[in-house]
């Protein structure tokens, strides 16, 4: 099989506690004190991209949509062992999914038309963050390629891509025409941590720059809330063995025994 | 006259229980609005046109066609996207499952229009709406300006009932025009990997997390979760450590549970994890630390070590079963 160029979308997002709060304008996630990652899904896309490229060989590509900070994520990428590294600029914007799509699409159109055809693309199945569920199938369909989400397994063939969906007692098996896209999600493999060689290696990737431009779609974001957290008057049945007795009436009681 | 149109998810001719959320969520919202209720179905109609008329629909437009007689992402949403031309709804609504957005999504890609995932709350008229973002673990505004109005619900954020007073349920076919090449994404093959009950449908959930400390260690709580008709679940920490497979992490990035009973063993119960717990009907946490917030938000606890208190429980249930 020839060499495959592979491109994965990731996007900065911060990395929360056990909790997350908002700031005092109720428009962003507050990060003071909090770094900054990728959604898990991302993570095990860009892990699949490498794993790709170690078995038949080629070259990744991963891209970002965000603030220049997002250079972060992209060397994180990079030090797992992708290769190329594309930084689209927009100040930090909140841009919307259906801009962000089309400014994304454009960017895939001049990078293919510079230097060829990328033979599977991968996106998240879901931001971590806004979580739109919308922005890799937006791209596919500009794109004109075969896109289906919520992947937990790919193989790649000479013709097509193989790809399976975690349903509720199995999987999907869908085989795609090259080239494909796909939406992934964690599961998919079990993401290798950084090496110290590969730490390295990524402070000289270069980031290759593209100007994003697109014009706003048709939602907007009014405000941030918290959901009603449950209060609960815990009901504590013990601390140790003794409780076993009152653990299993429970159960009589909600009817599970 | 324009209209609240349901997208029917269903697997091989049978109805996905979400879509009843769906219908009953879209039922109140065409009541409050002035607007009747429509729904569209994917495939050979067998049954459900009724079922959704159970839920209130008056007409269902059922679209059956060869590439539509099993899932394929591209050939639902082109066959969404051209029903959306046709008959001009208000507003399109779907459950946030991962058929639900997906179909809505490619709609949207294909129309040109925004699509609004996982709402918790819809103002009438649609212009404003709440949606879930982190899985759950925050909401926010969002305004929508658009002349058909694309969204999904969050699942379990709106409890199903049939209506009152049932719509007539009337059959009006609907025929797509599909290129061949939609075939692409249509599922090809089924693996099937469990039998009975599964994560998402269990009545009993024994979820075990790094406090279980050990790929091993899951052997106990199988054992009760065997017992009670139910399955095991876990914690990210725990499929991060490879001691249980992803299909069992349940949360933001894994599966959302909704069973009579969770029994929360060595789980800290992070907001990431929670909202894939939270529509659980009743909590029993185990766990060593009384602050921890699966403690704290759970209705029942036992603060102790897990590795004594399982198999404690495990042999008055024996007891108490006669085994
Ligand atoms: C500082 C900042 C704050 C924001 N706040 C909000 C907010 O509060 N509410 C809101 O609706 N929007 C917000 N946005 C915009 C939003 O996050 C967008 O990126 C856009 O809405 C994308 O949709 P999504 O995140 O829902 O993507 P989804 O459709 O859920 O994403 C699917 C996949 O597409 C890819 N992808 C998505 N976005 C990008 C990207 N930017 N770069 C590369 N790949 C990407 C990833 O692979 C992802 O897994 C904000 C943006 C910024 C920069
Ligand atoms: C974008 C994003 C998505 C995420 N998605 C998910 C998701 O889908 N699912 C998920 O679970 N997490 C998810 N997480 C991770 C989440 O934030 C937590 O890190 C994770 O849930 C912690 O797992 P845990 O409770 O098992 O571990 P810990 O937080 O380490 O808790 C272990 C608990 O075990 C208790 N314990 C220890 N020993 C014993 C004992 N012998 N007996 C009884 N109790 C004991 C401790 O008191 C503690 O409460 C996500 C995070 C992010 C950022």
């Amino acid at each position: 099989m020839a060499e495959l160029r592979i491109l994965t979308l990731i996007k900065r997002v911060p990395a929360p506690g056990a909790r997350i709060n908002i700031t005092d304008d109720e428009q962003f996630v507050n990060t003071q004190n909090l770094g900054f990652t990728m959604s898990p899904h991302e993570e095990c896309a860009v892990e699949g991209a490498v794993q790709l490229i170690e078995e038949h060989g080629g070259e990744s590509t991963v891209l970002t949509l965000g603030p220049a900070e997002a250079e972060e994520q992209l060397r994180y990428a990079a030090s797992i062992g992708i290769n190329q590294a594309v930084l689209m600029d927009n100040g930090g914007e909140d841009w919307d999914p259906q801009r962000t799509a089309k400014a994304i699409g454009d960017a895939i159109e001049q990078l293919e038309s510079e230097s060829g055809p990328f033979d599977l693309i991968l996106f998240g199945n879901e931001s971590a963050d806004s979580g739109g569920f919308q922005v890799g199938i937006r791209v596919a369909h500009r794109l004109g390629r075969p896109m289906v989400n919520g992947i937990k397994g790919i193989e790649v063939h000479d013709d097509k891509v193989v790809a399976k969906r975690e349903v509720d007692a199995g999987s999907e098996v869908y085989e795609l025409p090259r080239p494909a896209v796909l939406g992934v999600k964690e599961g998919l493999n079990l993401p290798r941590y950084p090496t110290m060689k590969g730490r390295l290696a990524s402070k000289k990737v270069e980031i290759n720059a593209v100007a994003p431009a697109a014009d706003a779609g048709g939602q907007a974001k009014v405000r941030l809330l918290r959901p009603v957290e449950t209060v609960s008057e815990t009901v504590i049945l013990g601390t140790d063995e003794s409780a076993a007795a009152a653990v299993v009436d429970l159960f009589e009681e909600l009817g599970v025994l | 006259m324009t209209s609240v149109l349901v997208v029917i998810e269903s697997d091989q001719g049978a109805m996905a229980p979400a879509s009843h959320e769906a219908l009953t969520f879209a039922r109140d919202y065409a009541t409050s609005a002035g607007l009747p209720l429509n729904a569209i179905i994917f495939g050979a109609e067998s049954g459900m046109a009724a079922e959704a008329g159970t839920y209130g629909a008056a007409t269902v437009h059922v679209a059956d066609h060869a590439l539509l007689d099993d899932f394929g992402p591209e050939a639902w949403g082109e066959t969404l996207a051209q029903a959306v031309t046709q008959t001009a709804p208000a507003v399109v609504v779907s459950c946030g499952t991962d058929r639900g957005n997906e179909v809505l999504a490619q709609a949207a890609a294909r129309l040109d229009l925004p699509f609004v995932a996982n709402c918790t709350e819809v103002d009438t008229g649609a212009a404003e709406m709440t949606r879930t973002q982190w899985g759950g673990s925050l909401l926010e505004r969002v305004s929508l300006n658009a002349p058909t109005r694309l969204l999904s619900i969050a699942p379990h954020a709106f409890d199903a009932s049939p209506a009152p007073a049932p719509g007539a349920g009337m059959v009006m076919p609907f025929a797509p025009v599909l290129d061949d090449s939609l075939a692409r994404t249509k599922v090809v093959d089924r693996v099937v990997t469990s039998s009975g009950v599964t994560l998402s449908t269990a009545p009993v959930v024994v979820g075990g997390g790094r406090g279980v400390g050990s790929a091993e260690a899951y052997a106990p709580l199988e054992e009760l979760a065997e017992l009670l008709g139910g399955k095991v679940g876990c914690s990210r920490a725990v499929t991060n450590n490879g001691w249980r497979p992803h299909s069992d992490q349940v949360g933001q990035t894994g599966t959302r549970i909704a069973p009579e009973l969770y029994i929360a063993c060595g789980i800290s119960g992070a907001i990431q994890h929670w909202v894939g717990a939270k529509a659980s009907k009743n909590i029993l946490a185990i766990n060593t630390d009384a602050e921890a917030n699966m403690v704290t938000k759970a209705g029942h606890a036992v603060l102790g070590d897990l590795h004594t208190m399982i198999p404690a429980i495990t042999a008055e249930v024996k007891k108490r079963k006669g085994l």
